[in-house]
């Protein structure tokens, strides 16, 4: 009996993890297409939109004699009363001046009110019958059906492939709705068809993180995988794996502890994944760039300081001082090294070939990259700098 | 070869002391890529400056970088031999009009005693006389009859108008101006250039970043050339030469630009 | 006895729902035209962890460990907001949608593991507050508005949303020309020498002064929808400034009014007994004036 009753509660359990690990990556796909389309919060807008339509379905089928908590039945109605509201941040957006943040910011407000004042309908209504509506603000895996974890994960299922089928629009869109337009794409009935795809996944999510919260999963895995790639592929695969990983941890941890409940737990998962991504990823990584524009700093200074020198010129600025005596450039009383020498001349015939680059006919194009910090050598063959000594001839300096 | 002991600390050279605007070294990056190298210039007082380039090549972050709008990676910038902070009041900037909300509710008066504000501090009460003042600066760029209107009504030309309009108010001395002349219709740039003239004639300064560059030696006395480094500075007469200009825009794209300049 | 009722019962809750209204609308104005009209929405989500810690620093529900609280998790989003998107290159809506969420999940979980049976903490409270139960237990009718003594025994909530919405005021008209100038034209602001970061700052400070102010009253769905509804209303009514924080200010008494009237004797008319959410009520009225500002207003286009 007892036994049963543990492979019972494993099997749910089972189900409801992959329920929230094949959700976490959906969402997490199509919150890439969102977020690279710089339209992340258009999803707060939605999720919060769903209280009304969710408090009406559940008035309307105890109205008509039902149970009023079929899952099924209130999430028909929340997605109806999303697609009301994403349609008044649309028009709001299309014929009036308010700019979409206000746009968004005012429905999701005005339906969440609503929703609350149907609530307390509800609370009226019926005492006895209301059965935790309030689930839906914040989410709970607890006691959920088998049937209820099996249209998660199906639901999600379906919202992915959906995602996957019209991957190549969506991105182009996303990247140049102009160029999209161009050819031939409409890219309109992308951007409805992906804020549709939006709202299957804040639809499909209600039950297990709320939807309050759901807006993390759609949120934050694409913008911690997007510190890891410049390639867009790449990013939308990242985020899909970063939503698995936080809905798969969220729901293991919530069915072994029960004091953990799923929907923060997955929200902060993925945070979590999304701290490691800011501080350590290479390229657009905190680390990696104050490393490189501290590098870059010195870089300039020294450079700047040598030119100074080769040309005679005060150096104003202490910081360059002390980087050329560290470097070993310079001595303690400002005189150049033998090293700091060489280097300073080497520079200023760079400077001058640079020059004489810029006037030559075959080779002014190269100009573009002359930041200051490349050295010549780094465009131009040995020939060609040969060639521009030649033409330096007396005018050169060293 | 032979390299002479540089004295270090500050030490006036090329009159830097008494130049409006003077700027020793100066370097800015985005990123990984210095926009601005190394950048001395020294704006010569009374007279107009053109600042010229092609796009991209750190004009309006050579400005927005003497203002301290943004951060230089290294470099000294003077006002009259002395920093920012103590002649701020002296210096009025004519933003890119593409960086402004056009759509703020607000109207051309309104937008024309912002440039009191220095002056009025917070809470000084706008009188009859600052408003007259600034109707005067509208009148001097042909805006009067537009006082009332919302800023976002009035064409790009007589946007322009009002931003100049708002600097005269400020009383400064030193006027920088970014594009002034980007996607003004003619009589715009008339407007604008009489004023600048007129504003030199008074004994001020005028730095612009320009980019016509057939109408510099009618509009300029000086001129500043850049391509992320200094290449090229003085009168236009001996600084806007065929060659300057092919050290600064390149070989081939230059061609065009320099006929147009010479013919 | 109708007075009597209405000025203990009904009063109260009206003044400190008007308060609060115009608290919020008052820096919204400045944040709809900055564009950051979402910044609300993330202080009044973080608000709800602040209460958190306060409460499991101190182990008490006391007003001012709360508002400190609240008002140090609003600052914190602010900064981590500011700092991912300028350090880490982040469009400002996800950089909100990371750190509103993540700080809301981090005050669900703390709230779920801690001990808070025996005190009154809970998301829904912190939602949607509890306006119709700030009542006036001492008033006997008009004549306690002059009687010093019953006076003193107004909800503490009255008094602290009216200071709320006072220093919000002074801050405005003090830094009338900063804020204006700074929304406007950034770049000139600078070159006038104006700490504009700092401005910036202050205006999502006054926010969220005035978010945490009112989240204990009217819960955080009256702050969000304040903070945007009647400063986007009074937007599309005029093309001044002036005009608009009037407008805006007008239409957050109206929702704030309409709101709880239309909540607590709405259903009676109906024919039920029961009343439903001020706080959901006044939001909902907002976006109805919003709505017919959309449709009617004089300016509603650019």
């Amino acid at each position: 009996m007892l036994d049963a009753l543990t492979f019972q509660l494993g099997y749910n359990a089972a189900l409801v993890t992959l329920g929230a690990t094949m959700l976490g990556f959906a969402a997490g796909a199509v919150g890439a297409f969102l977020y690279l389309r710089k339209r992340a919060l258009v999803s707060d807008a939605i999720s919060h939109a769903t209280l009304p339509g969710l408090v009406l379905a559940f008035i309307g089928m105890v109205a008509l004699g039902g149970d009023g908590r079929a899952l099924g039945g209130l999430l028909l109605g929340s997605a109806g009363s999303a697609l009301v509201g994403l349609w008044v941040t649309n028009w709001l957006t299309r014929t009036t001046r308010l700019s979409e943040d206000a746009a968004i910011g005012a429905v999701l407000s005005v339906f969440f009110g609503f929703g609350i004042v149907l609530l307390t309908v509800v609370q009226n209504m019926s005492a006895g019958r209301q059965a935790g509506l309030e689930g839906f603000l914040l989410g709970s895996t607890a006691g959920m059906l088998r049937s209820d974890a099996i249209l998660i994960a199906v639901g999600s299922l379906v919202v992915l492939l959906a995602t996957l089928y019209m991957r190549r629009p969506l991105l182009i869109t996303a990247f140049d709705p102009g160029y999209a337009a161009v050819r031939g794409i409409n890219t309109h009935r992308f951007d409805m068809a992906l804020m549709v795809l939006v709202l299957g996944i804040t639809v499909v999510g209600l039950k297990v993180v709320g939807l309050i919260l759901i807006v993390a999963m759609l949120i934050i895995p694409p913008v911690a995988a997007r510190f890891w790639s410049e390639n867009a592929v790449k990013v939308v695969g990242l985020s899909a794996l970063f939503g698995g990983l936080s809905g798969y941890i969220g729901a293991a941890a919530s069915a072994t502890a029960p004091a953990l409940p799923t929907g923060p737990i997955i929200v902060l998962t993925s945070f979590a994944l999304f701290v490691l991504s800011l501080l350590l990823a290479p390229g657009r990584g905190l680390l990696a760039m104050a490393l490189r524009h501290r590098r870059l700093q010195k870089q300039v200074h020294i450079r700047q300081g040598l030119l100074a020198l080769a040309r005679n010129q005060a150096i104003y600025e202490g910081f360059t001082r002390r980087l050329l005596r560290r470097a070993g450039m310079m001595q303690a009383d400002g005189v150049p090294t033998l090293e700091g020498r060489k280097e300073a001349s080497q520079l200023l015939h760079d400077e001058a070939l640079w020059q004489e680059l810029r006037r030559s006919q075959t080779l002014s194009e190269l100009a573009i990259r002359d930041d200051g910090l490349t050295r010549i050598a780094e465009v131009l063959t040995a020939d060609q700098i040969a060639a521009l000594d030649a033409q330096l001839g007396p005018k050169a300096v060293s | 070869m032979s390299l002479q002991v540089a004295p270090t600390g500050p030490a006036d050279q090329d009159g830097v002391d008494t130049a409006p605007l003077a700027l020793r070294g100066l370097t800015v990056a985005y990123g990984a890529e210095p926009v601005v190298f190394s950048v001395d210039m020294t704006v010569a007082p009374g007279a107009m400056t053109a600042i010229i380039g092609p796009n991209g090549a750190g004009k309006s972050t050579l400005l927005k970088a003497s203002l301290g709008i943004v951060t230089p990676l290294a470099g000294q910038i003077t006002y009259w031999g002395d920093g920012l902070a103590r002649n701020r009041n002296r210096v009025a900037y004519v933003p890119q009009r593409a960086s402004v909300d056009w759509d703020f509710p607000t109207q051309v008066l309104d937008v024309v005693l912002m440039g009191l504000y220095a002056e009025l501090g917070l809470l000084r009460r706008v009188r009859p006389q600052h408003i007259a003042r600034a109707m005067a600066c509208l009148t001097r760029v042909g805006m009067q009859d537009f006082a009332d209107r919302q800023i976002g009504q009035l064409s790009g030309g007589q946007q322009q108008r009002v931003f100049l309009a708002r600097a005269l108010a400020q009383h400064a001395d030193l006027f920088l101006l970014d594009e002034p002349f980007a996607g003004v219709d003619a009589a715009t740039e008339e407007a604008i250039i009489t004023v600048l003239k007129s504003l030199k004639d008074e004994g001020k300064t005028v730095v612009a970043v320009h980019h016509d560059l057939s109408t510099v030696d009618t509009y300029f006395d000086n001129v500043f050339l850049i391509n992320r480094r200094r290449l090229g500075e003085g009168p236009v007469s001996e600084a806007f030469t065929p060659d300057a200009l092919q050290a600064a825009y390149g070989g081939r794209l230059s061609d065009g630009l320099i006929a147009a300049q010479t013919g | 006895m109708m007075g009597y009722e209405f000025v203990a019962l009904s009063l109260p809750p009206i003044v400190i729902g008007v308060l609060a209204a115009m608290a919020c609308a008052l820096p919204g104005n400045f944040l709809l035209l900055r564009r950051q009209s979402l910044i609300g929405d993330a202080i009044s989500h973080v608000v709800l962890p602040g209460i958190v810690v306060a409460f499991l620093l101190t182990g008490t529900v006391a007003a001012l460990p709360m508002m400190v609280g609240a008002a140090a998790a609003a600052v914190v989003a602010v900064v981590a907001i500011e700092a991912i998107r300028r350090l880490g290159r982040v469009e400002s809506g996800a950089a909100m949608g990371v750190i509103f969420t993540a700080m809301f999940a981090g005050g669900v979980l703390l709230l779920e593991q801690s001990d808070t049976s025996s005190v009154h903490l809970d998301v829904e409270h912190a939602l949607y507050g509890n306006l119709e139960s700030l009542i006036w237990l001492d008033a006997v009718g008009w004549q306690s508005l002059i009687d010093p003594a019953a006076l003193a025994l107004l909800p503490p909530e009255l008094w602290r949303m009216a200071l709320a919405f006072a220093v919000v005021c002074l801050a405005t008209w003090l830094f009338w020309r900063p804020l204006k100038a700074t929304s406007f034209d950034e770049g000139f602001a600078q070159s006038l020498g104006w700490p504009t970061g700092l401005i910036g700052m202050g205006i999502v400070i006054m926010a969220a002064l005035a978010a945490v102010a009112a989240f204990d009253a009217v819960g955080s769905i009256i702050v969000i929808a304040m903070f945007i509804c009647p400063p986007a209303a009074a937007r599309l009514m005029t093309n001044r400034l002036g005009t608009q924080v009037a407008w805006s200010l007008a239409f957050a008494v109206l929702s704030a009014v309409l709101g709880y009237v239309l909540a607590g004797y709405g259903p009676l008319w109906l024919g039920y007994s029961a009343s439903v959410s001020a706080a959901g009520m006044i939001a909902t009225i907002s976006g109805l004036i919003l709505a017919l500002a959309a449709l009617f207003g004089p300016h509603r286009r650019a």
